[in-house]
């Protein structure tokens, strides 16, 4: 086995300080705002009694779901022995912890009570998901740190039984995590839009597809970063590959669901809603969520991979421009979800008309306002800002073949 | 004897009130021309530890006045609230009049919560709800709180317990360990909950709310302790409606026991297992 060399960033360019300066900015904006919403309430934001989880939740559980897939190269490397994948496991790792941080602490920042988080960490009702959920994420972080100390202290490393015995674990966890994010939303029985067990395998495979899309950014910025082959052919052929089946997963548990509903008269208003009549929500989910974000990544990877396609677009190119699109599309699909699903009303007499001054029977208005989207922003700067710091003061990357240009 | 009748009593004793309380006695002994401005600094140090007795006791007073002016089925503060109980409600819909939102205002006084502007923001605790049937027209109204289900999904989903089913089945919000996720709201079918979006100003000091929490109807829970019902129950009882029984549904000799066992009533999305406290009649 090829001995695998890993570097700091160190030779750092403008694009380097650049980017870690413009996602410190956009940090500071977005505590800005969140001590705007925080001092006037959440008056000041889009949400309202009907639709209670906004913007921030789409970052925050958007990141979440990609923290858990941007472990997928390492889980590769140690769990299925793919040795190709190795060199990639520790950025893997410590992108997943950064993605996590920046998702939860978008979550918490959104909180009505922000300060009270240690009556959160010391008080659960074991019953509730989001407890479980509390200890899942946390879980993740020591896990996955645990996981990156096997691969890098010297003297653990030596023996590949303790990477391997963390990397099962790590990617047990990692499963079980993305379920636990699922099911938040599957275990609602009072909303049409989730309350469907199927929620958990599709964030999973979604999972898959959003953290591998992050992974591949990241390394193809380090690319340029360090002038560097980090990525050789074969593996942009092989993350080209998985990002097809990735897509392709998700848009199979996505035609699932929405077919299994269509099947039930009972879900006929909630599928109308997404698929047909919900104005931003159906071209969210159609153009955003489908088209965007899974078919046409899936179809420009799959023309970079044949023949008569490589003479329009490098694999390299069609890696990035999907990556992209894919979590375009997957954000797409959170917002779809997650405020779709509440926009869509309660039927309190399934069959009846209703009508109240609280604005029962109604489709629910709801508008991104600024603080939110500077909120959610920020959840991205933060999980991008760990990662560069990281990737400056640890040897996370592999050393590549050195290019110019 | 009281500290108040000092003065008279200190010209006749030469000082002390004689009654045991220790408020001084001393001054039998002292010259007459001296007693003057000592009876000025006990007068002044009396009418300041009376002031301050009557600032310490009356609210004492008051509660024990109080207690002893309450419903004989109000429950005593040292005891507990006990799973004997079920507190429910019983909504004839039949005599809920369409216009009629007497329930909805007399929350809203007792409670503290003003009267909603903003429909998409402002808490509503209770709201009056028209029913139609597009197949028909046919329609009625009744008003919609908090369900106070044996099952409450509110319950189960709240990351911290903040959301609490009383043994009597009230379900309540301790807003002392509300972190404001909202998390119930989503899981709540009834749309019973309200988030408060931002600042508030006089409150009741048995109704607490908070920005940043949430909140839902509390079934008059101070008023059901002290052997009272519901405000909108004792409104619509006022009105004349009688729509509205408020009782222990486990108590088989109560009236709103003994209706829910004679008459075809309905709860709304019993469907889902929540098993609510709330029943409705012709609906």
């Amino acid at each position: 086995m090829a001995h695998i060399t890993y570097q700091k960033l160190d030779d750092h360019s403008v694009l380097f300080w650049g980017l870690l300066a413009m996602h410190a900015a956009l940090i500071m904006v977005g505590l800005g705002a969140v001590l705007y919403m925080e001092h006037h309430g959440h008056i000041v934001t889009g949400m309202n009694n009907a639709v209670v989880w906004g913007t921030p939740h789409v970052f925050a559980v958007f990141l979440i779901v990609a923290a858990s897939g941007a472990l997928n190269v390492a889980s590769i490397s140690s769990v299925f022995n793919r040795l190709a994948y190795k060199p990639f496991a520790r950025l893997s790792g410590v992108l997943a912890i950064a993605l996590l941080a920046g998702g939860l602490a978008v979550l918490v920042l959104d909180l009505g009570r922000p300060e009270r988080l240690t009556v959160a960490m010391t008080t659960y009702n074991f019953k509730s998901i989001f407890s479980w959920n509390i200890y899942l994420y946390t879980g993740f972080l020591v896990i996955v740190a645990a996981y990156l100390f096997t691969m890098m202290d010297r003297g653990t490393a030596r023996n590949p039984a303790y990477t391997k015995a963390a990397g099962w674990f790590a990617f047990v966890w990692r499963l079980a995590l993305t379920t636990g994010t699922g099911s938040i939303f599957g275990f609602l029985v009072a909303r049409e839009a989730y309350d469907a067990a199927i929620m958990a395998p599709l964030f999973i495979a979604a999972s898959f597809l959003y953290g591998l899309a992050f992974t591949v950014l990241v390394l193809l910025t380090m690319c340029r970063e360090t002038r560097q082959r980090l990525l050789n052919d074969e593996m942009v052929s092989s993350f080209r590959g998985l990002l097809i089946i990735f897509a392709l997963a998700v848009l199979y548990f996505t035609i699932v669901q929405h077919l299994t509903n269509l099947y039930a008269a009972q879900h006929w208003d909630v599928e109308m809603f997404i698929l047909r009549d919900g104005g931003i929500y159906t071209k969210l989910f159609w153009l955003g969520h489908i088209v965007v974000g899974l078919v046409i990544p899936a179809g420009l990877l799959l023309l970079a991979g044949s023949n008569a396609g490589k003479a329009y677009i490098s694999e390299r190119r069609a890696l990035t421009v999907a990556s992209i699109l894919a979590l375009i599309g997957g954000l797409c699909f959170m917002y779809v979800t997650i405020i779709g699903g509440q926009a869509f009303p309660l039927k309190l007499f399934p069959g009846k008309e209703v009508s109240s001054s609280f604005l029962d029977g109604q489709i629910a208005n709801y508008a991104p306002s600024l603080p939110e989207v500077l909120l959610g922003i920020a959840g991205v700067s933060i999980a991008m800002l760990i990662t560069g710091v990281a990737l400056k003061v640890m040897p996370f990357l592999p050393k590549g073949e050195e290019y110019d240009g | 004897m009281s500290c108040s009748s000092f003065e008279e009593r200190s010209a006749k004793n030469g000082g002390g009130c004689g009654s045991g309380c220790g408020c001084a006695s001393g001054g039998a002994s002292l010259q007459s021309d001296e007693i003057a401005p000592i009876s000025a600094a006990r007068r002044f140090f009396l009418k300041s530890a009376s002031a301050f007795a009557t600032m310490a006791l009356a609210p004492g007073v008051t509660l024990m006045a109080y207690a002893e002016s309450t419903p004989a089925n109000a429950r005593p503060a040292d005891q507990k609230v006990s799973a004997k109980n079920r507190w429910g409600l019983l909504i004839d819909a039949g005599k809920c009049q369409d216009g009629c939102s007497s329930c909805v205002t007399a929350c809203s006084t007792e409670n503290g919560w003003a009267t909603p502007t903003r429909p998409e923001t402002d808490a509503q605790w209770i709201r009056k709800l028209t029913v139609r049937d597009p197949k028909n027209g046919s329609q009625f109204s009744l008003p919609m709180m908090c369900q106070h289900c044996a099952n409450p999904p509110c319950v189960d989903v709240c990351p911290t317990g903040a959301s609490f089913k009383r043994a009597d089945g009230i379900v309540l919000v301790d807003r002392h360990i509300c972190i404001g996720c909202r998390y119930c709201m989503m899981a709540c079918p009834y749309k019973a909950r309200s988030f408060v979006h931002e600042p508030l100003q006089d409150q009741k000091e048995y109704a607490p709310r908070g920005k940043g929490c949430v909140e839902s109807c509390t079934m008059c829970v101070h008023r059901v302790d002290s052997g009272r019902t519901p405000a909108c129950v004792e409104a619509c009882t006022k009105t004349g409606n009688n729509a509205m029984i408020f009782g222990d549904l486990n108590d088989p000799n109560s009236e709103i026991a003994k209706r829910v066992a004679t008459y075809r009533t309905t709860r709304i999305r019993d469907d889902l297992g929540t098993d609510p406290g709330v029943y409705y009649q012709n609906i």
